[in-house]
């Protein structure tokens, strides 16, 4: 199999697409902003599980609006049977709320219901939550950064940062434009996604490096063409196992590993399309060629 | 590259067993303590509850600063001062003073300070105070209210500790989280709601008299029967007196009741009030709320007694418990709460396997489809891989969340991405190396960089996450890490070798990627 595809002249029409892309995301986070889930807004979630089939859900919605408990969200989860309750709560945690809707439904709805799973996060703790969450996420983009400062030349870690903002963007506006819920293994995701962008753009530029200072007389472009190519089968292969894991763990892991998977197939998908179509260019942008290593190691080297 | 000494070899197959053996263990039901070790299980998986709990000291700071009132005005009695404006606030003292300045040199004396002692750990006083002309403030110092934030985070972790043991929950994990916070984990835990509410009292239990008039240092309250009574503000004994309690029924109408044993000092406080009122009503007050106000027919000088309310057994058993474990120093809150359920921790384990093992499955499919003979290799490097991964985590007996397995599955993803970047590029060099060992040689060599930069970057996020995050996102960043050195690991060294017995033991132009 010989490859030699021509992606350096679709370098234009990626970036426009990217570019607006990414506008369009910030402007939905900045504007639609992103639905929190209780991990960082606060509130309190029930998981239930009612054993007759019976129960429909807005005999549940009418049991809990009967409590007057504010903002209260009910929704399908899963199997038949199977409920998922978010509950707003502005006040830091009452002890009595959860015995309370235990003891209502049950009465309510003339069935035993089992509440599988029950987290509740004060407002306080949700602040803290999201606060590190931010935290966890700008660190890590430095540590990147300062990775590949060391490694490479500064246009490389330029380009490589431009990606990494790029794919974490579109894939948070994705959820935002979709109103997925973001919580704290979102933030595993995009900590992830980060990794393997990195990773992606790492492999590339290598390769960009190395035949930088074989092929002197090659235009960046076409540095860039060649060693695009050369990788491309280990981009592919790599992302598609990378998926086939993913995809398993979202068709099969069950509904608390779905957003989660969901997000990393999105930052792996939009992070192979960044290694190629958003870091390579940077670098042409920047004209490098095998001189900007040269200087780097006179610099390097007094 | 292709060529390793038997030592080598050795060293490598070696820590490969060694480390297989551990994942092993998790297979067995020893008890010897020396291999007794499996990867634990989070609350996700098996089910319980997490907590975490906040003390509040500012009931606390009120309560001592109203304490040193005393004290205060004896020292400024004594010294001949004459103070007016007397204002107790909620966290200061404040008043008026001619000589300010005497007052100042006498708070912060260091020898024989009654009122402000000094605390030598920290180089401070307890209290400090603020002069503007002749008003005189006084409210604790920074150090003064940590070191009372401290000792009550400490005594409520005891009791926190004492309330759970008592309940006997296996294997709870009780620690301090910051300076204000207890972490509690309860695993296998049935019923949560029982402990919160254990954990959410503070049973201060007080003995006070009722009094017939409403008169200035009486409590307004509600006994136990709606009967509005005035409870007198001083305490005859409290619940510290007390050392042991136990739920009993009533020989007559056979209703629970607490039944309770008093130390010697508190037997001494309790018979001479008892005696001195015989005919008045005693009220027994647990945080603030009356439970029940019997008349003292007789004086109680045994040093027991027994408090009825119309409990049920439960609330009885419950009350013994909390007398028993004392008062907790200030109310505590759950300001975070997580549990789940035995069943969805079962359901959450299976589908967690089964995405597992579905993923493993389609990823050695398409890399034996992919890269043939090779594939296998991979494949084999891909098992190895996930063998150490979990001896590794059962070496460190981590645990094992559900986020964890999706950390294992994603490994099995992208474990594979270190033998195809040096597979692919040992076959751009078979294009122009003659010598296929040669090429393979130089494969291994130049991908070697790439290899480490690619994993190092996904190691630095796990790093990050692993510090940054709680509970299951913990697990995640845990198997993350892990599953890369073991990654690399089983490509360098086992999947090398691995080929080299192909490549070597193969002649020319039979090798086939």
């Amino acid at each position: 199999m010989k490859r030699n595809i021509n992606f350096s002249s679709k370098f234009k029409i990626a970036n426009i697409i990217s570019l607006f892309c990414f506008v369009i995301s910030v402007l939905f986070i900045l504007f639609k902003g992103l639905n929190y889930g209780i991990d960082f807004k606060g509130g309190t979630l029930i998981e239930l599980r009612a054993d007759s089939k019976n129960v429909n859900i807005s005999e549940i919605r009418s049991s809990l609006n009967s409590l007057n408990l504010g903002d209260v969200n009910v929704k399908e989860f899963g199997k038949e049977g199977d409920y998922l309750i978010k509950i707003e709560q502005k006040t830091e945690n009452n002890n009595e709320l959860i015995p309370n809707i235990k003891k209502n439904l049950t009465e309510k709805l003339n069935a035993e219901v089992n509440f599988r799973r029950v987290e509740n996060v004060g407002p306080k703790v949700s602040s803290e939550l999201l606060q590190s969450g931010i935290i966890a996420i700008t660190l890590s983009l430095a540590a990147m950064l300062f990775y590949i400062w060391i490694r490479f030349e500064w246009q490389f870690s330029l380009g490589s940062i431009i990606a990494i903002f790029h794919d974490v963007t579109i894939t948070v506006g994705i959820f935002s434009i979709l109103s997925l819920e973001v919580n704290l293994s979102i933030i595993a995701a995009v900590l992830t996604i980060v990794g393997y962008s990195m990773n992606d753009t790492v492999v590339i530029y290598d390769r960009i490096r190395e035949n930088l200072g074989k092929y002197t007389r090659l235009k960046i472009s076409e540095t860039a063409d060649l060693s695009i190519n050369e990788t491309l089968s280990r981009t592919i292969i790599t992302s598609v196992t990378t998926l086939l894991a993913l995809v398993s763990i979202f068709v099969l892991g069950g509904e608390i590993l779905k957003g989660f998977s969901f997000a990393m197939i999105l930052g792996v998908i939009i992070g192979t399309y960044s290694s190629i179509f958003v870091a390579a260019p940077v670098l042409k942008f920047f004209k490098v060629n095998y001189k900007t290593l040269e200087k780097e190691e006179e610099k390097i080297v007094p | 590259m292709l060529n390793f000494s038997k030592i080598n070899v050795a060293i490598i197959y070696f820590l490969f067993l060694f480390i297989a053996f551990f994942s092993a263990l998790n297979f067995q039901n020893t008890k010897d303590p020396l291999i007794d070790k499996k990867v634990n299980l989070g609350l996700d998986l098996q089910g319980g509850s997490y907590l975490l709990l906040e003390i509040n000291s500012d009931p606390l700071v009120k309560e001592k600063i109203q304490s040193k009132v005393i004290t205060l005005k004896k020292l400024l009695k004594e010294n001949k001062l004459d103070y007016s404006n007397f204002i107790i606030g909620e966290t200061s003292l404040s008043f008026t003073l001619n000589n300010p300045d005497k007052f100042e040199l006498l708070f912060f004396s260091k020898k024989d300070n009654l009122l402000n002692p000094y605390i030598n750990n920290y180089n401070s006083h307890e209290l400090d105070l603020e002069i503007t002309d002749q008003n005189i403030k006084i409210f604790f110092s920074k150090f003064g209210l940590l070191t009372i934030n401290n000792s009550a985070l400490k005594q409520s972790i005891e009791i926190v500790r004492r309330r759970i043991d008592d309940v006997g929950t296996k294997e709870p994990t009780i620690l301090q989280r910051g300076e204000k916070r207890i972490l509690v984990e309860l695993p296998g835990l049935k019923d949560p709601e029982r402990i919160k509410k254990l954990l959410g009292k503070t049973a201060q239990l007080n003995f006070r008299l009722v009094s017939d008039n409403d008169e200035f240092g009486v409590d307004k309250l509600i006994s136990e029967n709606g009967e509005n009574l005035n409870i007198s503000k001083r305490i005859i004994m409290s619940g510290e007196n007390l050392i042991d309690a136990q739920p009993n029924f009533n020989s007559q109408s056979n209703e629970p009741t607490v039944s309770f044993t008093l130390d010697r000092l508190g037997a001494q406080k309790f018979g001479r009030a008892t005696t001195d009122n015989v005919g008045k009503r005693l009220a027994i007050v647990l945080d603030g709320k009356i439970i029940s106000a019997p008349s003292i027919n007789e004086p109680i000088t045994g040093g027991s007694g027994i408090i009825s309310g119309n409990f049920s057994f439960q609330e009885a058993t419950d009350l013994s418990l909390l007398l028993r474990s004392g008062a907790l120093p200030t109310p505590l809150n759950v300001v975070e709460e997580r549990t789940v359920g035995p069943d969805l921790g079962e359901d959450s384990i299976k589908s967690g396997i089964t995405s597992l093992i579905v993923g493993f499955i389609l990823v050695i499919l398409f890399m034996l489809y992919k890269y043939k003979i090779f594939g296998l290799i991979a494949n084999i490097t891909l098992i190895a891989n996930l063998v150490m991964l979990v001896g590794v985590l059962t070496i460190l007996e981590a645990t094992l969340t559900l986020p964890g397995i999706a950390g294992i599955i994603l490994t099995v993803g992208m474990a594979v991405d270190a033998n195809v970047l040096i597979f692919e590029r040992i076959k751009e060099e078979l294009k122009t190396e003659k010598s296929i060992v040669h090429a393979f040689h130089i494969g291994y060599s130049k991908a070697k960089i790439t290899v480490l930069d690619a994993n190092i970057t996904t190691l630095i996020a796990a790093v990050i996450l692993f510090a940054f995050g709680s509970g299951p996102v913990k697990g995640f960043a845990i198997t993350l890490g892990i599953g890369i050195l073991t990654t690399l690991f089983s490509a360098y060294f086992l999947a090398r070798h691995l080929t080299s017995v192909i490549v070597l033991n193969k002649k020319e132009g039979q090798v086939n990627l």
